[in-house]
């Protein structure tokens, strides 16, 4: 059976530890060289970051979120032995580990690092989709002989990579096709190498809960259970018709991926449906003036991750979530897409004003949605507002320049209330 | 109330009250007509509580009365009668039904009292004048494509009607825009009209009015106060609210600086337009015009979909220029143009550009340019 070792990277025929550095960490499987589709997921990420960054952290559980009313972004694995995971509430998981120390997350540090791993993943292959600052599909395939080596080779040396160049380890999941490479990964964290053949996929499949399908949340998993669905092997039983009579188009995916089987590519154009922040406040406010200096700072954030990401918007979406945990929710369609701080501001402004929600508020989260190519965006001036053309500009020449000089050389006076 | 009349009359009679009546409404009585008979003469009335409309016709009544029933199922069953039909309308009072009936036909249509009927308190209107339909129609014609649909500029959901002055002495002027396109038009003020408030006459409004405007040589009476406008010819009165907001001050946003002139036969350059923009399949369909010495080159590039280009003769003797405008906005703006060549102002690529007929002022659109 084919194998490899993941310290030296040599292959061999399988044997218990590597014939040639003895390293135990061998990974062997019947089509180790025949899969090239992979997920790469950094190990706790924004925590292993922060420990990299302060060695005294090394050995102390370490939580990455945000204040008292936040929610745990990232745990160590320290952490994760006293039960934290993520998205728990801060208070849980302080009340699980009162040890933690909890570190407020610096985006900024973390994204520089992802694009060092997205680099490093380029110099493999240009058909990488990234699904977030700390995972990504990579679909190896074709490149064997480009590169000399399977893709298993050129994954475990990407990982390898990020170890020794950046201190941050990854594990993998390589398979057939995204679903299955995506499941992989996850089987063995941390740094661990998983793979799932062609031949093992319906064994493997068949025993596991539905909820491991990507996209099956607790609403379809609570579906599913009615209709007397609880594996993979349940859900095989069914036919597609009835699937999809029964569950709409998700019955389609359900069916399909029960049986491994999933056709999307690895394409880093799958463009995101919105680009959104919001922001939980410390304590409830239904100051108008704070409020507003959050909805500014919150149009901002989405004006530069639309900018980085060349989107624009049709639509400007406001999120409120009163102190009872009530959202409301307002959109307004723009006659032309914008990816302009100033003018998702205004929008989101009127919104608020309109909405006539009164506070106090928990939570207010501004985005963009419809979205579009930035260059469909702000084409056109507004004969009624003749100074908008001059704001956009400003804005650029703002943007410039902290491009150039850090992000806070110039901010506006609003960004302060 | 018992009255009969003739089929015709009567369907043309509520043809407007029930397009007045809102398709979707949570107050049963506004679905509804007033049936009015007195005299020799029946009216029926409807209103949405924004725009009233009563239209008034012969008819032999037989009892005086008043109910109201269900517009839109009364227009329906008048509009299946056969034509010529005479037909009768009976309502006794104590059964809560209006009795239709046309030759063998018989409909029975359950009734609301008339004292629920919300009738739009009466106004003291400050102006009073009168004007030729024709005219009427031109002024809101010409300026209604330029209404915005967008409900966060509210004050823009309208054409705003008002007196100003034009090249030649005072003016009735028809103003509307969205922000990317404007119509100012502009008619010799009527009579009575001096000193009328400026009012924004909403859009359903503007589309009501357009059924009383038909007859070319009718005289409409327009009254206008500062909450309400109506207009009315002998058989039809239509009263409506006007919009509460102050209409932007448009007159800064017309170009008078432009020079570089481009005249075009308008019909060929929609035309064209159109041909080009086939190509495009984004929702708001951008079209290149360059410009250079009598020449028009109107192009069309959408990396995703293909690409056009079409070369017109045009008169034309300033710098080049290339500018980018939606190609929605150029049709609607050419398709203004009915009886000479349409005639461009433009200045910069990134500024207004104003269109109008020939050198006929009283009409002018400005259209805000594209990034291409």
């Amino acid at each position: 059976m084919p194998a490899l070792c993941r310290d030296c990277l040599t292959t061999f025929d399988h044997a218990a530890r590597c014939p040639s550095c003895r390293s135990p960490r061998i990974v062997s499987h019947p089509e180790l060289f025949d899969l090239s589709i992979a997920h790469m997921d950094c190990d706790a990420f924004y925590a292993s970051v922060e420990k990299r960054d302060d060695p005294g952290l090394a050995d102390k559980p370490v939580i990455v979120g945000g204040g008292t009313r936040g929610v745990v972004s990232t745990c160590c694995y320290i952490a994760r032995i006293s039960g934290v995971r993520s998205a728990m509430p801060m208070f849980q998981a302080l009340k699980l580990c009162p040890q933690a120390v909890v570190v407020k997350p610096r985006i900024a540090a973390y994204a520089e690092e992802s694009r060092k791993i997205r680099a490093m993943m380029e110099e493999l292959t240009p058909d990488i989709e990234p699904l977030s600052l700390d995972e990504a599909f990579i679909d190896l395939s074709g490149t064997a002989r480009l590169h000399g080596a399977p893709p298993a080779v050129m994954l475990a040396r990407l990982v390898r990579r990020m170890e020794t160049e950046l201190g941050l380890t990854g594990s993998i999941g390589l398979s057939h096709n995204k679903f299955l490479a995506k499941i992989a990964s996850d089987l063995d964290k941390p740094k661990g190498f998983s793979v799932i053949g062609r031949a093992e996929t319906q064994g493997f499949l068949e025993p596991r809960p539905v909820r491991i399908i990507w996209g099956v949340g607790t609403a379809t998993q609570a579906a599913l259970e009615a209709a007397g669905i609880r594996t993979i092997a349940d859900l095989r039983r069914w036919e597609r018709v009835d699937l999809v009579a029964r569950f709409g188009s998700m019955g389609d995916r359900l069916y399909h991926l029960a049986r491994g089987q999933d056709q999307r590519r690895v394409s880093r154009d799958e463009r995101p449906k919105s680009i959104g922040k919001e922001t939980t406040f410390h304590e409830d406010t239904g100051d108008p003036d704070i409020l507003d200096g959050h909805i500014w700072r919150l149009a901002e954030q989405v004006a530069d991750r639309a900018k980085a990401r060349r989107l624009a918007g049709r639509t400007v979406v406001l999120k409120l979530k009163r102190e009872d945990f009530q959202s409301v929710t307002r959109r307004h369609a723009l006659g032309d897409a914008t990816q302009i701080a100033d003018r998702i501001y205004r929008e989101a402004r009127d919104l608020f004003d309109k909405a006539g929600a009164k506070g106090p508020f928990r939570l207010i989260g501004v985005a963009l949605a419809d979205l579009v190519d930035e260059d469909q965006a702000d084409r056109s001036g507004d004969l009624l507002d003749p100074d908008a053309g001059k704001r956009a500009k400003a804005e650029r020449a703002a943007d410039a320049i902290r491009a150039k000089f850090g992000k806070d050389a110039i901010i506006k006076g609003r960004a302060l209330r | 109330m018992k009255l009969s009349i003739e089929r015709g009359t009567l369907l043309k009679a509520l043809a407007q009250a029930q397009s007045v009546v809102e398709r979707r409404n949570t107050i049963p009585i506004l679905a509804n007509v007033l049936i009015e008979a007195d005299g020799n003469q029946v009216s029926f009335r409807a209103t949405d509580l924004d725009i009233e409309v009563v239209d008034r016709a012969p008819a032999m009544v037989e009892r005086a009365g008043a109910t109201t029933v269900s517009a839109v199922m009364l227009h329906e069953i008048v509009r299946k009668l056969p034509d010529g039909a005479l037909v009768n309308l009976a309502e006794d009072g104590s059964a809560g039904r209006l009795t239709i009936t046309a030759g063998r036909s018989t409909f029975s249509l359950a009734t609301l009292p008339r004292e629920d009927f919300p009738v739009m308190a009466t106004s003291e209107y400050s102006t009073n004048f009168s004007a030729p339909a024709g005219m009427l129609r031109r002024l809101f014609d010409k300026a209604k494509f330029a209404i915005s649909t967008e409900e966060t500029r509210y004050y823009l959901n309208g054409v705003y009607m008002h007196t100003a002055t034009g090249e030649d002495g005072p003016v009735l002027r028809c103003v509307a825009t969205d922000g990317h396109r404007l119509a100012r038009i502009d008619a010799p003020l009527p009579e009575g009209a001096q000193g009328m408030a400026g009012v924004i006459v909403p859009r359903k409004t503007v589309g009501e009015l357009r059924k009383l405007l038909d007859d070319d040589d009718a005289a409409i009476a327009v009254s206008v106060s500062e909450t309400k406008v109506r207009f009315a010819t002998p058989a039809i009165t239509l009263t409506s609210k006007v919009i509460d907001g102050t209409f932007p001050d448009y007159t800064r946003v017309i170009p008078t600086g432009n020079t570089r002139r481009l005249e075009v036969d308008a019909s060929e350059f929609a035309k064209a337009v159109d041909r080009v923009a086939t190509v495009s399949s984004e929702r708001s369909r951008a079209v290149k015009l360059s410009l250079d010495e009598d020449r028009l080159i109107l192009s069309v590039n959408a990396p995703d979909s293909g690409a056009a280009e079409e070369e017109l003769a045009v008169a034309y003797g300033d710098e080049r220029l290339e500018i980018g405008f939606n190609a929605k906005y150029l049709l609607e703006i050419a398709s203004q143009v009915d009886r000479e060549n349409a005639v461009f102002l433009f200045n910069s690529s990134g500024d207004p550009t104003l269109m109008r007929e020939g050198n006929d002022t009283s009409a002018v659109y400005v259209v805000m340019p594209m990034r291409v």
